[in-house]
């Protein structure tokens, strides 16, 4: 329920609400979109990643002396979680061709490629089975379909969203597989949405130029990654889960190559070795590092720690230096603070206003640029809604959609983000949404190549997990399309590499050299990664738990 | 969450804590200083993996929702379920049929349902989960998928059940059978499929990969746009 001063500014966008619908009816854009030059300007002054403090130089290993994400390197200066001595590489607890980290869309398209390829698979991961940021996404998955797009058209818009830094042969892959992907989920049972005559549904995502996402109402990621869950379960025979069993370090054989990795059960708390020919990290991103203080929209058990674990064993990162703010986090109520507010909402037609009503900025340009206007619009102009637990935001006036696409579509095409603020008194067919930019994705990553190999034999990456697709912004959409083609891939080639590969002893050498790098730079000895899961207990607290170690601090 | 927030008590293994007003039960559970392992997840509402059952003060009803979507009231007392052992049926979604003798074959339990409605009151989602069991019953697959599409398999509603039904699982065959059965085919994109098998776009991609940056920028710049 909003507060009174709220309805206040609510008044000034019901008032400018009837000329703005004649604006979006007229088919001309509403605001005029950013030039180049523009685009630069707004993003040098206002975005997160522009901050100095924002980036700092990591002083060990493959990018020993660049600048990344300040929270990125606290976790890559650190020490392991186990103790290389105590564990006996001679006898595993299981033996697999292909090891699969991670269970949520990337994962299971790689566990199911990897099996239909002919090898043994596990899949390891944190939580449940399915427990990802693939399950939350609302909006959608990109695919050059309509009959006036084409995957060259899909190519620029990936290049130009990600400011031409993309490595241009993953692009293409990931244009060019796209409509094959979305065939084969609906072989598996994805319901997409559908236009009468049964041809896609498609919407306009920010920084595209045709409409070209394709959705299962809002529950897209959900209506997925459930499907290939299920998928991956039917194959239990051949497909081995193993759930809360975060995978804590990378085992390598005597002669270099990625053998396995070291699982930690979050319940008994037992170390588990999995010796694998080939290891596939899909562990997705790093919203729960917070970066720079930020909520975010991503899944409790996004820690980034395959980031650290590929790091050890010698993999370098790209484009780590760049972090997604989704533009349109809630901001009210306290609640749901952060949670993700689908990009599909401006696609179907919601306009950002400020705290007058008025329009400031196209509502679809590439993320990044959206969201550090709604920061200059707040920080630098005073024209947003501030809330009285300190935040502030931009309304974004949903109820224009059912203005412009008739009343019940928000019911058919946005049941999540009716249910969510219809949780908290809020209508969202009535009243318009408060919004900021929330902590959303990991645009840098593990660096691949087009089979997702990475530097290290016997290590594969697909999903968010990786860099270089997006170069240092993603659009909307092509993230479940990169889990989805880079799964698949890492699936396909990683089984095809174990057939031929034979591995020699297994070894933990590699956690003892490269923790004495992180002791020459004096790291205290309780600093230690990967993360596994973020801590929410208050210090006061915490202060009297004296022999208990919440996860992320245990030594 | 402030010190100085309004506090209310809750009951956490029928134990006494003093949390924020506006915590939600997950929130909550991680002020008193429990870091959770099981029963959480996305945190947002989408997973399902924090059903959680309550009973309010002065309620004798035990409720169902979802642990970081219910916000705490003073008196209540909460239980999560971290994992519910109902069974799922193992296809292949290739050798099975749409119709009712799957459900028949796979979910015979299903036509137990006593139509009390049990599970429709657990669900977190609002779905009309007893509908959709009962369009399942009358080998309607469409309307049950239609109305199942929300379901987040959180699994409240087989916990709940009296007749013993897994309407979640069920519910997931029948969206996947909808999915790849019995929703139109889509000409545009067979269309586009085998046209990329034939490699109608590999010059177009071949001439955008080799453009330098100044080229790439420009052609990008210049792309006319749809938005229709």
């Amino acid at each position: 329920m909003y507060l009174d001063y709220m309805r206040e500014s609510i008044k000034n966008v019901e008032k400018t609400r009837a000329e703005r619908l004649k604006l979006a009816k007229s088919g001309k854009p509403i605001v005029e979109r950013m030039s180049d030059k523009e685009r630069e300007e707004v993003l040098n002054k206002f975005h997160p990643d522009y901050k100095e403090e924002s980036r700092k130089k990591v002083r060990i290993g493959p990018n020993k002396g660049d600048k990344l994400t300040s929270e990125v390197v606290d976790i890559l200066e650190a020490y392991s979680r186990v103790q290389p001595d105590y564990f006996d590489l001679e006898n595993p607890d299981y033996e697999t061709d292909v090891l699969v980290i991670g269970a949520g869309s990337a994962g299971f398209c790689a566990a199911i490629l990897a099996d239909e390829n002919g090898a043994d698979v596990t899949l390891a991961t944190k939580l449940r089975s399915g427990d990802s940021n693939s399950m939350m996404a609302q909006g959608g998955i990109q695919a050059a379909v309509r009959p006036d797009d084409s995957p060259y058209l899909h190519y620029l818009d990936v290049m130009g969203g990600g400011h031409f830094d993309n490595k241009s042969d993953l692009v293409r892959a990931l244009v060019s597989e796209a409509p094959g992907a979305i065939k084969w989920l609906q072989e598996l049972g994805v319901m997409f949405d559908r236009n009468e005559d049964g041809t896609m549904l498609t919407k306009p995502g920010g920084g595209t130029c045709r409409p070209r996402m394709h959705s299962a109402r809002d529950y897209s990621g959900a209506g997925m990654c459930r499907v290939l869950r299920d998928e991956v379960e039917n194959r239990a025979d051949r497909i081995n889960i193993l759930e809360h069993q975060p995978a804590v370090e990378l085992i390598k054989d005597e002669k270099g190559k990625v053998a396995g990795a070291i699982l930690y059960h979050l319940q008994n708390k037992c170390y588990i070795t999995v010796k694998a020919k080939s290891t596939i990290i899909a562990t997705g991103g790093f919203g729960r590092l917070h970066v720079q203080g930020f909520e975010t929209t991503n899944h409790y058990g996004a820690t980034a720690d395959g980031l650290v674990m590929a790091y050890r064993v010698g993999a370098n990162l790209m484009y780590m230096d760049s972090v997604q703010y989704h533009p349109t986090g809630a901001v009210f109520p306290p609640q749901i603070l952060g949670f993700l507010c689908t990009e599909k909402l401006r696609g179907l037609g919601a306009q950002p206003v400020n705290k007058n009503g008025e329009l400031f900025v196209y509502p679809l340009e590439p993320r990044d640029v959206e969201a550090s206007a709604f920061i200059r619009e707040c920080k630098e102009r005073g024209n947003g809604v501030a809330t009285p637990d300190g935040n502030v935001g931009i309304w974004l006036d949903t109820p224009l959609i059912e203005q412009i696409n008739g009343s019940g579509t928000i019911k058919s095409n946005l049941p999540a983000m009716l249910r969510q603020f219809d949780r908290f008194d809020i209508d969202i067919r009535k009243d318009p949404m408060l919004v900021y930019p929330t902590l959303h994705y990991q645009n840098g990553g593990i660096e691949i190549n087009d089979k997702c190999e990475t530097k290290v034999e016997g290590l594969y990456v697909a999903g968010e997990s990786t860099g270089g697709v997006h170069g240092r912004n993603r659009l909307m959409g092509n993230s479940q399309l990169d889990l989805m083609v880079f799964g698949r891939r890492a699936g396909k080639f990683a089984a095809e590499y174990a057939k031929s590969t034979k591995l020699g002893k297994l070894t933990l050498n590699h956690v003892n050299e490269y923790e004495k790098e992180v002791e020459k730079i004096g790291i205290d000895k309780d600093k230690i990664a990967p993360v596994v899961l973020p801590d929410y207990i208050p210090d006061k607290v915490k202060k009297k738990q004296y022999t208990a170690h919440p996860e992320g601090t245990l030594r | 969450m402030s010190e100085k927030e309004k506090k209310v008590k809750i009951y956490i293994l029928g134990e006494g804590f003093d949390v924020p007003a506006s915590s939600t039960i997950l929130t909550a559970l991680e002020y008193a200083g429990f870091q959770l392992t099981t029963g959480v997840g996305c945190r947002e509402g989408f997973c399902g993996a924090c059903a959680t059952l309550y009973r309010e003060k002065g309620d004798y009803k035990l409720q169902a929702g979802l642990a970081c979507q219910t916000v705490v009231s003073d008196g209540m007392y909460i239980a999560q379920i971290p994992f519910v052992p109902a069974q799922k049926a193992m296809y292949d979604i290739n050798e099975i049929e749409a119709d009712i003798n799957t459900f028949k074959e796979y979910y015979p339990i299903l036509f137990r349902c006593v139509g009390c409605n049990t599970c429709t009151k657990a669900c977190p989602q609002d779905i009309e989960v007893m509908d959709y069991v009962q369009a399942l019953i009358k080998g309607d697959i469409e309307k049950a998928a239609d109305l199942s599409f929300d379901c987040i398999r959180c699994g409240l509603c087989a916990l709940r059940c009296p007749a013993e039904i897994v309407q979640y699982n069920a519910a997931m065959l029948a969206r996947r059978l909808y999915g790849k059965y019995i929703m139109p085919d889509s000409p545009d994109l067979n269309k586009r499929v085998e046209e990329m098998v034939e490699g109608k776009y590999e010059s177009e991609l071949d001439k955008a990969v080799q453009m330098d940056a100044e080229e790439l920028k420009e052609t990008y710049y210049k792309r006319d746009i749809k938005t229709e």
